[in-house]
């Protein structure tokens, strides 16, 4: 009698443990789906309005009243030297913070009060960077609205991320490595230079790539310190005016006529392009690295 | 090993800032080597202009400097949307040489400019208006009195006025959904100084958007909805939306169109403005750029969807700028004076 009861317990209980089983495979299926979906929705709708539209004039042409002649030259060459000075400043200084912070500093209280900072400065609201840059590269050193302006703020914007990644990088390379090196005689920066930093590279270069994915879409920050809607020219150096990619479709987007709707979608496009290529190049790299380590 | 792989980096880097630095050289040298079409008998000038303000004023002044780049190539000029209020800021610290103005200028930004010592030329440029919307299957609804719209938007109404039934007692017992702009916005600024008497006084649990397509699929997509926005968007929306004639008081209904903004009788409507740095305007290039302006402004505001001034205005505007006459218009006027009047003052 006894054995039956725990015979058909044990199958009970193993039916509702499946069911558990099952019930959480679907919520974390669903969990996974959920942004990918959304990601997909909203690729084909921007994809949908806007891929008829772009051509090389689109690309090669300059602000327009008229949507169907507005053109993308001005902000996208404005993204690309906005990123590329913004990638110049930030990631060695990062990087370099990173490589102190984590092979160099001592343990002591100071060392807690920055790291503890640096965390916090990455939740900070982009706005208050784009205050921080107007008040002190703006107008204190006197930058006007430069490329270089947007660039030094746009860096300020992206450093904490850039730190925290490259920190982590530098972590997961085994102390034993360190330890080899200096055994046979390399000093801390050699063995820092080619022993920590080529294996950490993928994780910094995937922090950077996330770091940069952030900064090519705030718009923020660069309102107020006065990028500016309407250029009908290419910077010409980094102390040129320039406008991005998101002011410009912004602009489009809130235009009555409903044609700007089309030129906008079309200038996401542009701008998923460019964030996919520029993530692509990220992989490329971050793939040869991990070839390139030897254990 | 070490070695090599450091090389092999170094090529790989080397290439990629080559690679750009040829995009760049590329995307220069085709801006200098296009052909200057539309080279016109005017002497060829050069230099910056830089211009910010108004998001409102933005789509005309960002017409008149295309058009503008078609006679002068090589002055660059530059448009920004840091608003109204951030746009004198920088004017009044001769950060920029013209401001783009939804109203005008108020008197602690007198002030500040007084203290920089900037003196500026205050010219008009074209009417905004407010178009009073509501769904096209509101059967109740045609045309709203001023004291109505008070009734439904003033401050005492938040939590109270909910119901149609309360703005007018012959509108049927429907709930009010109200759709209008954000509060950062100059058209809300303009509304509540119109219908409440006071700018920024308003009621506030309201759908509010900074952005008037927003406002439209609201409206468009709600049976007892009432918002307001600029006129441009009802204009472009006229099959989704309809539009309250506006009763000002004096008993008369008139539609909202350009032809009622033009001559003055549609009440929802107020002056667009530009004010040039004086110290700037001495420039031949910032010169030939106002004079353009002012001499376009009435084509170009229609391309954008606003409504040009009657061309006798436009007449005085030329006269103000031509005599470079400082200050503003509004010292001893109401920001509800008409146009005309403002300009003839002495």
């Amino acid at each position: 009698m006894s054995t039956q009861t725990l015979a058909y317990d044990t199958a009970g209980r193993n039916a509702y443990r499946r069911v558990w089983a099952r019930l959480f495979h679907t919520v974390f299926l669903c969990a996974t789906l959920f942004g990918i979906v959304a990601l997909a929705v909203l690729l084909i709708t921007v994809g949908l309005d806007g891929l008829g539209r772009v051509s090389w004039d689109f690309i090669n042409g300059y602000p327009s009243r008229f949507a169907e002649r507005a053109g993308i030259k001005s902000a996208l060459f404005g993204t690309f030297w906005l990123m590329g000075m913004t990638a110049m400043i930030a990631v060695p200084i990062g990087v370099g913070a990173a490589i102190y912070l984590e092979e160099f500093a001592a343990r002591n209280w100071l060392t807690k009060i920055i790291e503890t900072n640096i965390n916090n400065l990455a939740g900070v609201p982009s706005i208050i960077y784009g205050l921080l840059g107007l008040a002190i590269f703006v107008r204190v050193m006197g930058l006007d609205r430069s490329v270089l302006a947007g660039a030094l703020t746009m860096a300020l914007l992206i450093l904490p991320i850039i730190i925290v990644a490259a920190r982590e990088g530098l972590r997961s390379v085994p102390p034993s490595i360190r330890e080899a090196a200096l055994a046979v005689g390399a000093t801390p920066w050699q063995t820092v230079r080619f022993q920590v930093l080529p294996p950490a590279m993928p994780m910094i270069l995937t922090g950077v790539i996330l770091a940069l994915s952030r900064a090519i879409g705030e718009t923020a920050p660069l309102i107020i310190i006065g990028a500016l809607a309407f250029v009908a020219f290419v910077p010409d150096g980094p102390l040129s005016s320039f406008t991005v990619l998101p002011i410009q479709i912004y602009n489009w987007t809130s235009r009555p006529q409903p044609e700007f709707a089309q030129t906008a979608a079309a200038g996401i496009v542009v701008l998923l392009a460019v964030l996919l290529s520029m993530n692509a190049v990220a992989v490329i790299l971050r793939n040869y690295f991990e070839r390139k380590r030897k254990w | 090993m070490n070695l090599t792989r450091m090389k092999t980096l170094r090529s790989m880097v080397a290439g990629l800032a080559a690679a750009s630095l040829a995009a760049f050289a590329i995307a220069c040298s085709d801006d200098a080597s296009e052909p200057e079409p539309g080279v016109t008998s005017a002497p060829q000038l050069s230099g910056s202009i830089l211009i910010d303000g108004s998001s409102t004023v933005f789509p005309i002044t960002e017409a008149v400097a295309e058009e503008f780049r078609e006679e002068q190539r090589n002055v660059r000029v530059t448009v920004g949307i840091a608003g109204t209020g951030g746009g004198f800021q920088k004017f009044c610290n001769g950060e920029i040489a013209i401001q783009d103005a939804s109203r005008p200028i108020n008197a602690t930004e007198r002030e500040a400019c007084a203290a920089k010592g900037i003196e500026y030329i205050e010219l008009p440029v074209a009417y905004d208006a407010l178009s009073v919307v509501v769904n096209p299957q509101n059967t109740w609804a045609t045309c709203i009195t001023i004291a109505e719209l008070k009734k439904a938007w003033e401050p005492a109404a938040q939590g109270n006025v909910t119901n149609w039934n309360q703005v007018k007692s012959d509108y049927p017992n429907a709930d009010l959904k109200l759709f209008g702009p954000g509060t950062d916005s100059g058209t809300f600024d303009y509304f509540t100084e119109r219908v409440n008497g006071k700018a920024k006084d308003s009621r506030g649990d309201f759908t509010a958007s900074e952005d008037d397509n927003v406002l439209v699929q609201g409206v468009a997509g709600d049976r007892n909805a009432l918002g307001y926005f600029g006129l441009a968007y009802y204009l472009e929306n006229a099959s989704r939306l309809k539009a309250l004639t506006i009763d000002s008081g004096n008993g008369t209904c008139v539609a909202p169109s350009a032809a009622t903004v033009e001559n003055g009788t549609y009440p929802l409507s107020r002056p667009l403005l530009i004010y040039v740095r004086k110290a700037e305007a001495q420039k031949p290039e910032v010169k030939a750029f106002v004079d353009f302006y002012i001499e376009n402004a009435a084509a170009l505001s229609a391309d954008v969807g606003y409504v040009k001034f009657p061309d006798q205005v436009y007449g005085l505007v030329q006269q103000r700028w031509t005599a470079q006459k400082a200050g503003s218009m509004y010292l001893n006027a109401s920001s509800t004076t008409p146009i005309g009047q403002l300009l003839a003052q002495p």
